[in-house]
């Protein structure tokens, strides 16, 4: 009895142990595997597996250009891997770029961060001008020195901009006594100092109780990114405290706020969409491209053909992205290949009548896709042409490693003012000791 | 933590493995007893098998529970060491591999950094305002579902759904709630003529904000251990005190807490741990790893994130993530003395 228990015991207990030192065995390598990298071989002219990094609603999936190239180059497959927000997914590139491994064979990079990669990251990409078949001519200059290093590596192909208008509702501004024609309502807007003095007019006459603007942060980003300067001097140094661009711009949107134009709005909170919906606020100051999704997206069916696009006293630049492609990928020239494919003007052309994501390659203003372009949700305003206007006249921009950072204290700084009941001092001494606690190393 | 010995059950030291030895050693003899001749390589055989034995019965124990203490190594103590180490350093995120040493210059800092202070204000003040009502809640609620009372398991359940919920989802509803044009609070002050209040600019207004998210999904799960505590407690004891005239408060008072002491102070304790790591609700509230405009409810969480990933100094954020956990030890320490002293102060063996 004794013995035949111990045999039925025994290889049961054995079949645990191993079970046991399997599944620990299982989960450490598992660990390990965690650290080590990946390297799928790309053969020569064989099938090629190409993986691209993106974030948010990038657009080259929706716009069908993978499925597209993928016909023009039947060895080629390509997978996308795409996370919803860009601080998320820059912190993802950030640590793999550190670690040289788990990167993708073609990476985007939003206009925020291609400072940080052209300066000390720059090694970890690939050099575009090394390559015969890529054509850079095509790009708008800025746009293309952005994306250049000091000793003139080309590290990303531009995908989109941001050229900037001032977005206006046509009936406040009717109800108001305005004039609501996008001729007349742009010749109004000769400065910056006439945007607001229309402003005042507006806040005496409209007859409800909408503002003139959402925010007197939207008026700083519209004003400060005109100046070729704002955050970094032409050296690269910090100098946002004695920038002369900066100080305008504070001034001009102390004074909005101080005279009671602004909304108080924080721009994409959930109240500046509900207000942006229930048409809280008559203007967007600095109003790119792609603001016109946000219109579209908050406004809704009882939106339509409320608003319109005027001509911006400066227009300047608002995002856009890149794309790359890292050093330590495997497949290298085929990534390269389709970088350059992705970001010629046709398929520039292509995303912005799917997408909206206005072109950065100046041969893709030509195309009539966007010459001809109107938007059917503002109804027939010429959104091409108005921002191809735009965009020819954006300023060459120092931009800094840290321009998010800085940027966004700053309009912290007026949500201070606006929110809080700051004098413009005092919010302003909140920058400052905020962004010299945040620069410091 | 506490001191209790009857809910404290004490590790068998030798554990269940013990009589198994015992039956292995019975196997051997039998085998010999059954007189049967043995060759060489046969008993050195079972030499060896009675030595896997051993080995088994010694060492598999430690086996099976290693994974638990593998993983801990692996995700607890070496992050917890490695953060650190790289709080002597000057690191950056955008390249974390290249680390200056700097001593403890991360840490002294610290002593001067205004917002630190602030965070550590903030994440006070929450704690505070968060914790207190909380449990006050909880523990009358509980005393509330102790009663007989229809549909009482339906209340328990109902009780622990925003537990069930995830932080994300319920504070992306507070926020909304909490709106300061379109909000559902400051529509419903509207209604009785006050006027609308700018729940996330102000101090005050946004920490109540946050410790109303987490009073709205804890109490539940407190009010659960409290009431479970409450249930273990004697009835002749309620008995014997009405029978004494004592009314349902005095019962409460002289009876409920007095047990539910070791209770309480798990849960003040757990809270307080929670509270010190709170991270999800300032962080949501606004969407913003600011905590406000002017920090008004950033806490020490949300100002290490802040130092780390978006300022990009990961030294600077495992600096103050050392501070948390010392200060988290140091609150366990005080907590451990009291109820040393309460134990003391009430004859119990402490």
């Amino acid at each position: 009895m004794r013995d035949r228990a111990r045999t039925i015991h025994r290889p049961s207990r054995r079949t645990t142990r191993v079970l046991a030192f399997g599944v620990a065995a299982t989960l450490a390598s598992g660990l390990l595997a965690g650290c080590g990298s990946d390297d799928d071989e790309g053969g020569d002219g064989g099938d090629v597996e190409l993986t691209i990094g993106v974030f948010g609603q990038f657009g080259f999936e929706e716009a069908g250009l993978y499925e597209e190239y993928m016909e023009l180059n039947p060895h080629v497959t390509i997978t996308q891997d795409s996370i919803s927000e860009n601080a998320d997914y820059i912190q993802q590139l950030r640590t793999r770029l550190a670690q040289n491994s788990g990167l993708m064979d073609v990476q985007a990079i939003e206009v925020g961060n291609i400072a940080e990669m052209t300066g000390d990251l720059n090694g970890r990409w690939v050099d575009f001008t090394e390559y015969e078949d890529v054509d850079t001519g095509h790009f708008l200059p800025w746009k293309l020195d952005q994306a250049t290093t000091e000793d003139g590596r080309i590290i990303g192909l531009g995908t989109d901009i941001g050229p900037t208008g001032i977005c206006y509702r046509k009936d406040l501004f009717e109800e108001a006594g305005l004039p609501s024609d996008r001729e007349e309502v742009s010749a109004l807007f000769t400065d910056w100092n006439a945007y607001l003095e229309v402003g005042e007019q507006f806040a005496a006459n409209t007859p409800g109780d909408a503002d003139y603007v959402d925010s007197a942060g939207g008026v700083f980003n519209a004003v400060v990114s005109a100046y070729e300067e704002r955050y970094y001097n032409s050296a690269g140094e910090i100098s946002y405290q004695d920038s002369e661009g900066v100080q305008t711009a504070w001034d001009l949107s102390v004074q909005a706020a101080e005279a009671g134009l602004s909304d108080a709005q924080q721009q994409f909170s959930d109240e500046w969409k509900s207000a942006l919906a229930n048409g809280a606020f008559a203007t967007i100051a600095s109003c790119p491209a792609w603001m016109l999704g946000n219109i579209r997206a908050e406004g809704g069916e009882a939106g339509v053909g409320l608003w319109d696009v005027a001509q911006s006293p400066t227009p300047s630049n608002w995002g856009g992205s890149f794309v790359g492609v890292p050093e330590a990928g495997s497949n290298k020239e085929e990534a390269v290949k389709l970088a350059a494919w992705l970001t010629a003007p046709e398929q520039q052309a292509k995303l912005f009548a799917e997408r909206g994501s206005f072109p950065s390659s100046a041969a893709a203003h030509e195309l009539p896709e966007v010459t001809e372009a109107t938007d059917d949700y503002l109804t027939d305003v010429p959104i091409g042409q108005i921002f191809t206007a735009a965009a020819a006249d954006i300023p060459t921009q120092v931009i800094g490693p840290r321009d998010q950072v800085i940027q966004e204290n700053i309009t912290n700084g007026l949500v201070a003012l606006e929110q809080q009941g700051l004098s413009s001092e005092e919010a302003w001494d909140s920058v400052v000791s905020q962004l010299d606690n945040a620069l410091a190393e | 933590m506490t001191t209790d010995h009857a809910s404290a059950a004490p590790p068998d030291s030798s554990g269940g493995a013990a009589p198994r030895h015992d039956s292995g050693k019975t196997g051997k003899k039998s085998a010999k007893k059954s007189g049967r001749d043995f060759s060489a390589r046969e008993l050195k055989q079972a030499e060896r098998r009675s030595r896997w034995y051993r080995w088994d019965l010694k060492y598999s124990p430690y086996a099976f529970v290693s994974p638990f203490f593998i993983f801990f190594a692996a995700i607890g103590l070496f992050p917890l060491l490695y953060t650190g180490w790289a709080a002597m350093h000057q690191v950056s995120l955008t390249d974390p591999n290249q680390m200056e040493w700097v001593g403890f210059e991360n840490f002294s800092r610290l002593w001067d950094d205004e917002f630190f202070w602030n965070a550590l204000r903030n994440t006070f003040t929450i704690g505070i305002i968060s914790t207190v009502p909380q449990l006050a809640m909880a523990l009358g609620l509980a005393h509330i579902l102790n009663y007989k009372m229809r549909g009482s398991m339906f209340f328990r359940v109902a009780l622990l759904t925003p537990y069930a919920t995830s932080i994300a989802a319920a504070t992306l509803v507070f926020a909304m709630l909490y709106g300061r044009d379109y909000g559902m609070i400051n529509w419903a002050l509207g209604v009785v003529n006050i006027d609308p209040v700018n729940w996330e600019a102000g101090t005050w207004s946004s920490q109540f904000a946050v410790s109303s998210i987490v009073i709205w999904r804890w109490t539940g799960y407190n009010t659960l251990i409290y009431l479970a505590a409450m249930q273990a407690v004697p009835n002749d004891l309620y008995e014997s005190a009405s029978l004494d005239g004592a009314s349902r408060w005095q019962q409460f008072r002289h009876i409920t807490i007095p047990a539910l002491r070791p209770t309480i102070i798990f849960t003040v304790v757990v809270s307080t741990i929670g509270a010190t790591q709170l991270f999800g609700e300032p962080l949501l509230l606004a969407g913003s790893e600011n905590g406000g405009a002017q920090s008004q409810y950033q806490t020490l969480g949300l100002y290490m994130y802040e130092t780390g990933w978006f300022n990009l100094h990961l030294g600077r954020a495992a600096a103050i993530a050392w501070a948390m956990f010392v200060l988290l030890i140091i609150i366990g320490l005080i907590y451990w003395l009291l109820t040393r002293l309460v134990g003391k102060s009430n004859g119990e063996e402490a």
